[in-house]
């Protein structure tokens, strides 16, 4: 569904992606970790072509994405529901403005029909009450909810979650992990979802990539995630005091 | 055509020559994008009063013109009634206070009236439009506009283009107006000069050609004015820092444009 080719990416002299090589299947969930300033969110913005790979090639159901302009890359666009690491609502809407706004400019719906489907995938997230509230007047972890019920507002069949429950007390947080295995689940979502939180990362993932130094440095199951030997990936665990049996 | 870009990195040029030309590159780079935003901002004027964009066309319309009538009508109060003062005094040594009315009506109509409203717009609300777009480029708010397949010229820079190229030319109008009672005002209280003289006078010098001319100058600082603001905005790089920046360079490029811009367009008229 996904692929990275050898992808190459560099800002100035600053080589961020180097010989990059990932695989997300369709109907799997992937999770990214690595360390801050890994190039998660970077690796993200490669799928959608908000950026562009300096050399290689990003595919989307075999199509070079970075080639692809106008109509082609608005089908492909189409397909993706992107949730930004700072949430990026428009500030001089409302929340519920915010997340009708993808209906409103590319379907035909009527305004009760749009107010439905906002009511019901802000009740997905728990922000019922928030609907009419700015984007200023609300937490930080409530942003993250919003710009959530954004991404999934138009049923994408894809869709990257950049830091879901970064900011969320865990309560919440687990709430957004069944969210994302309910989408999964159900609707047959293909997800890509960078994270800090293993424990996030190990319930709602089906694989497991560790990003270190440009490249992926191990991509397995949870299990096997768990008992990986790169030292990498042991000191990411280590760090959150998650053992080798997290799973049982 | 994309909006957000990543900032185009290079390596620090060797020599001064090398430094020159790498900046006439980058800022013909500029003029070029800034170009492409107005003229594609031109094209989607068809979808003015289209469903999905009148509301915001509207309010962009509002802001830019009804809320800057205010400081508007003051400014060109007394921008009148200062420059009534001044010609009438001189006028006076040679008992000629009658002109004042046409001296003021003049000036305001071709030069005075586009250049204090196009500097008050610059200063007001050009000035906003970079920051407001500054912020939400940084903010990645343009970046998810993109990936809804939001197009953000249409959605941003189109309204704005719209209310800058309508209300330029009407807040002008409104200046010439205001400034030209103002002027009456000082003649009829420091000179005595009767309203009705004043008005026959302004009427014998004034043509409507140069009426038009002062619109039509309007127009084009309008287009001057939104289209540094957007592209300056959409040009922000680095946080709250970078937005103060846009929005300096807007003031600043959108002053010195419109001045030379405004030059060349008399001296094509009247020279
Ligand atoms: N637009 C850009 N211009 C220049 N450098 C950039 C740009 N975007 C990202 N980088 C660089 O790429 C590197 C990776 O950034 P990225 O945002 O992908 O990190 P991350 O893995 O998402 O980290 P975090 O967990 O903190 O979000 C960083 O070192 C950053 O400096
Ligand atoms: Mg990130």
């Amino acid at each position: 569904m996904i692929r990275f080719d050898n992808v190459i990416k560099k800002f100035g002299h600053r080589l961020v992606l180097d010989r990059f090589n990932l695989h997300v299947k369709k109907g799997e969930t992937m999770v990214l970790v690595g360390t801050s300033g890994a190039g998660k969110s970077v690796t993200l913005k490669h799928m959608v072509k908000l950026l562009k790979p300096t050399q290689g090639e990003v595919l989307i159901e075999g199509e070079a994405i970075s080639a692809t302009v106008g109509k082609d890359l608005q089908r492909l666009r189409g397909d993706f529901g992107f949730l930004f690491q700072s949430s990026a609502l428009l500030q001089w809407m409302s929340v519920g403005e915010n997340i009708a706004l993808p209906l409103r400019e590319h379907t035909s719906f009527s305004d009760e029909e749009i107010e439905e489907k906002v009511r019901s995938v802000l009740a997905q997230v728990g922000l019922e009450d928030a609907i009419w509230k700015l984007p200023a007047e609300i937490s930080g972890g409530m942003k993250k909810r919003a710009g959530l019920a954004r991404a999934i507002v138009t049923e994408p069949k894809i869709i990257l979650y950049d830091e879901p429950t970064s900011g969320l007390d865990p309560v919440t947080s687990r709430t957004i992990d069944e969210l994302i295995m309910h989408l999964k689940r159900d609707l047959g979502v293909t997800s890509v979802v960078v994270t800090h939180d293993m424990i996030s990362a190990l319930t709602v993932g089906d694989r497991i990539a560790m990003l270190h130094q440009g490249r992926v440095v191990e991509v397995s199951t949870p299990a096997e995630f768990l008992h990986s030997k790169h030292p990498e990936v042991r000191g990411f665990l280590d760090a959150q005091y998650i053992s080798s049996d997290f799973l049982k | 055509m994309r909006i957000t870009r990543e900032p185009e990195l290079y390596d620090p040029p060797s020599t001064a020559t090398r430094r020159l030309g790498r900046q006439v590159l980058i800022q013909w780079k500029a003029v070029g994008r800034a170009a492409m935003f107005t003229g594609m901002g031109f094209l989607y004027f068809r979808y003015m009063f289209s469903h999905r964009n009148r509301h915001e066309v509207f309010y962009q319309m509002f802001i830019t013109g009804i809320r800057s009538l205010g400081v508007l009508t003051v400014v060109a109060l007394f921008t009148g009634m200062i420059f009534a003062l001044q010609t009438g005094l001189e006028l006076a040594r040679y008992g000629q206070e009658v002109h004042v009315g046409g001296a003021v009506t003049v000036v305001m109509l071709r030069e005075m009236g586009p250049f204090m409203a196009g500097m008050i717009l610059t200063a007001s609300v050009g000035s906003s439009v970079g920051a407001q777009l500054g912020t939400m480029t940084v903010s990645e708010e343009v970046a998810a506009l993109e990936i809804m397949s939001i197009d953000p010229i249409r959605f941003l820079v189109m309204p704005r283009l719209v209310a800058f190229t309508i209300m330029v030319p009407l807040c002008t109008f409104y200046t010439d107006i205001i400034a030209v009672l103002g002027g009456g005002l000082v003649g009829y209280t420091q000179f005595g000069i009767p309203p009705y003289l004043y008005y026959d006078n302004a009427l014998i010098y004034a043509e409507t050609k140069d009426l038009w001319i002062g619109i039509l100058k309007a127009f084009v600082f309008g287009v001057i004015i939104c289209s540094t603001a957007c592209y300056q905005g959409f040009s922000t790089t680095g946080g709250a820092v970078g937005v103060g920046k846009s929005t300096r360079n807007t003031v600043v490029i959108s002053f010195l444009l419109t001045l030379i811009v405004g030059y060349i367009i008399t001296r094509l008229f009247y020279a």
